[in-house]
């Protein structure tokens, strides 16, 4: 990597950019006028749903590695319908000079739209350093189901550094803002009795419905580490930690039963 | 920055109605998550480098002059548990009882009259130490010492455990203390230009569930 | 659009003590009650409010050391309605609660004032402590202190706060006195050297209407109250 100032990813790391776009179609399904896929990050197109359209994201190659910078950006235009996916886990893995790599994701909700942002986990290998910046922006009238799964190491191993920060906003007033560091190097603390007490899988689900407004879902809590907290506008968080990866989804599954669609 | 006043407003007798919550620290003792001056320590710097940073940098920022309302929707998003919001605006609304009747100024009364409900506490900590002659720094000083300070206090009480150990504990965070500081300080500065979006967000999932879990609870003997 | 903000409340008070209510009408009258542990303040407040209900619009607050229970006392024996009842937690503090930092108590009285007000009184119920817990004037405008014969009878004799600066007295479970060997003269004379010219009752709520004393010292109160 040479000298250049802080550029947005070094230049001996990939980039690559997945681009979708959806847009009703007018006879009550959702067209994708933009469907463009990139390096690790291909796209291909599964079965609708009416009025769904459905985009999986497949991995072509084992990333983010460090110093790679990936970024999805979907666009759900007005009263479009968009479901997408991944077909695998993500796997955050060492990059050849240790530097960090980085995952975006931006989603816009215009009017009357709905997403499922539903990707499989990630998980942060040992030794490798990945910042996670998930960006959804939803107008007043969109709904919005998103799911966030964290594993720490592939079974029975350490965790890399991961920093993964999950920012939405209804109407252009932010709804939820979050910030999450563990592994080695992450400030002190993140593991202990504040952090994730030895937990070794958290999750979040987050539904975004304009018909919480007039009935919110109540605060509840699913056993000692997970709980269900209506945010202060028309949404729902589920937040569970987890031992592993299948207990952690069977939590968020059955919260996405009740609450999801 | 008058040192005194930064005395006056970090004391733990200042009545801002802060004893009477453990900031997480009575569920992580009954869970026995806290059982002793180590698991305090280690609960007292995952706090301070979570919900601390969040709280100190948004004191900082109204420490600053920034729009409390815009500063206030920003704590909303920072705080999924309503548990937590609901604790985090009494808490507010008692010091905001508390700083007019110490530094009367305009600014505390106009927070008064446009958040009736009670801003967040961190919101009102940095308006309050804007009319006490405090600067950012000195906000986020006492934002970043009240988020291990509670817990600290509230395991002595609920566990018994030897003050001088809570004490030592403290003091041994003072480096941590003084680096969050300085971080929600930085993000304060560029919150100017950048908007609320440059403030930490750094939060536990572990905290706000377990604020959810207590606030189930019959009986307790912390209001959070 | 925030879903937290279901119920608005006006402007709150800076300070605790002023007479008069934001929108310039008279504020309740706040009576505190205090005491030791057992001593019979939860039994004294639920024996006020069936006494004084019906002439009063009445409130209580109370600061439990372990939350909600004296409310839930108050709530099952039905002495007023829900709504009319408030806990606030104390942080394993009570005598801080209401003395050293009592913005939560404030807080609680001041709700109460706007959501099923316009109130008369206030009772605080503060949690059980020691003899030294007084209620702080920016708090309430006259506190009894509750004190009962089996807790000993030397207990007048050895003063304190509580004992010697509360504006009534009250020596509950008289009936006990002869089972517990109390000596109900010895702590009259006592309490009367310790106090001076402030008033002593002694009460046994066993009986009908037991309360009868300390509700009219409360209405002595509330009549200075509001002429004041």
């Amino acid at each position: 990597m040479t000298g250049a100032a802080p550029a947005p990813a070094p230049a001996a790391g990939l980039r690559a950019t997945a681009r979708i776009r959806a847009a009703a179609d007018g006879r009550g399904g959702t067209a994708l006028p933009l469907l463009a896929g990139e390096g690790p990050l291909a796209l291909r197109r599964t079965r609708a749903t009416r009025p769904e359209a459905g985009v999986v994201l497949v991995g072509a190659m084992s990333a983010p590695l460090g110093g790679d910078h990936l970024t999805v950006e979907a666009v759900a235009g007005p009263g479009a319908h968009l479901a997408l996916g991944s077909a695998a886990a993500t796997l955050a893995l060492p990059g050849r000079g240790g530097e960090p790599a980085r995952y975006d994701v931006s989603l816009t909700l215009e009017e009357g739209a709905s997403v499922r942002w539903l990707p499989e986990p990630l998980v942060s290998v040992r030794g490798s350093d990945l910042r996670v910046r998930t960006r959804v922006r939803l107008a007043p009238t969109a709904r919005l189901l998103l799911r966030e799964e964290q594993v720490l190491g592939r079974s029975g191993e350490a965790p890399g550094l991961l920093r993964s920060r999950l920012g939405v906003t209804r109407d252009g007033r932010p709804l939820l803002d979050q910030e999450l560091a563990c592994g080695p190097g992450a400030p002190g603390g993140w593991d202990g009795p504040a952090g994730l007490a030895g937990h070794r899988a958290l999750g979040q689900l987050l539904v975004v419905d304009p018909a919480f407004a007039g009935a919110p879902p109540a605060a509840a809590v699913l056993g000692e580490f997970a709980a269900v907290t209506p945010l202060a506008g028309p949404a729902v968080l589920v937040t569970a930690l987890a031992p592993d990866a299948l207990r952690l989804r069977e939590l968020l599954d059955s919260a996405r039963a009740t609450y999801g669609w | 920055m008058s040192l005194a006043a930064l005395l006056v407003l970090a004391d733990g007798r200042f009545p801002a109605g802060g004893h009477a919550h453990s900031g997480g620290a009575e569920a992580a003792c009954k869970a026995g998550r806290i059982h002793d001056a180590a698991t305090l320590e280690d609960f007292c710097r995952g706090r301070l480098h979570t919900a601390g940073l969040t709280a100190a940098g948004l004191a900082a920022a109204a420490a600053l002059g920034l729009d409390p309302a815009g500063l206030d929707a920003a704590a909303d998003a920072r705080t999924p548990s309503p548990a937590l919001r609901t604790a985090g605006r009494r808490l507010g609304r008692q010091l905001l009882r508390a700083a007019r009747a110490t530094w009367p100024s305009p600014e505390l009364d106009a927070l008064a009259a446009a958040f009736p409900r009670g801003a967040h506490q961190p919101v009102v900590l940095g308006l309050t130490a804007r009319s006490a002659g405090l600067g950012p720094d000195g906000a986020a000083q006492v934002a970043a010492y009240e988020s291990v300070g509670g817990p600290a206090t509230a395991t002595v009480r609920l566990l018994g455990l030897d003050p001088f150990e809570a004490s030592g504990v403290l003091a041994r965070l003072a480096p941590d203390l003084d680096a969050v500081a300085a971080r929600a300080v930085a993000a304060a500065l560029r919150a100017r230009t950048d908007g609320t979006d440059a403030l930490p967000a750094a939060s536990s999932p572990l905290l706000e569930i377990a604020a959810e879990v207590h606030a189930d609870w019959p009986v307790r003997l912390f209001a959070s | 659009m925030h879903l937290d903000h279901g119920v608005t409340y006006p402007h709150r008070h800076t300070h605790g003590a002023a007479p008069v209510r934001a929108d310039g009408t008279r504020r309740a009258l706040r009576i505190g009650l205090g005491g030791p542990v057992g001593s019979g303040k939860t039994a004294t407040v639920a024996a006020l409010c069936r006494a004084l209900r019906t002439e009063l619009s009445m409130a209580v607050v109370t600061n439990d050391i372990y939350t909600r229970e004296d409310a839930e006392f108050l709530l099952r024996e039905a002495v007023l309605p829900p709504e009319r009842i408030t806990a606030v937690e104390t942080g394993a503090c009570p005598h801080t609660a209401i003395r050293d930092d009592i913005s939560a108590n404030l807080e609680a009285v001041e709700e109460l004032e706007e959501s099923v007000g316009p109130l008369d009184l206030i009772l605080i119920e503060s949690g059980g402590d020691n003899l030294t817990a007084t209620f702080s004037r920016g708090l309430v405008d006259a506190q009894v202190f509750v004190i009962d014969v089996a807790g000993g009878d030397d207990i007048p004799r050895k003063g304190g706060p509580g004992v010697t600066t509360a504006d009534l007295l009250v020596v509950n479970k008289t009936d006990l006195a002869p089972y517990v060997g109390s000596d109900l003269d010895r702590m009259a004379r006592d309490a009367a050297e310790q106090r001076g010219e402030l008033p002593v009752a002694f009460q046994s709520l066993r009986g009908a209407d037991g309360v009868a004393p300390v509700a009219e010292w409360v209405r002595e109160r509330i009549a200075a109250w509001i002429v004041r």
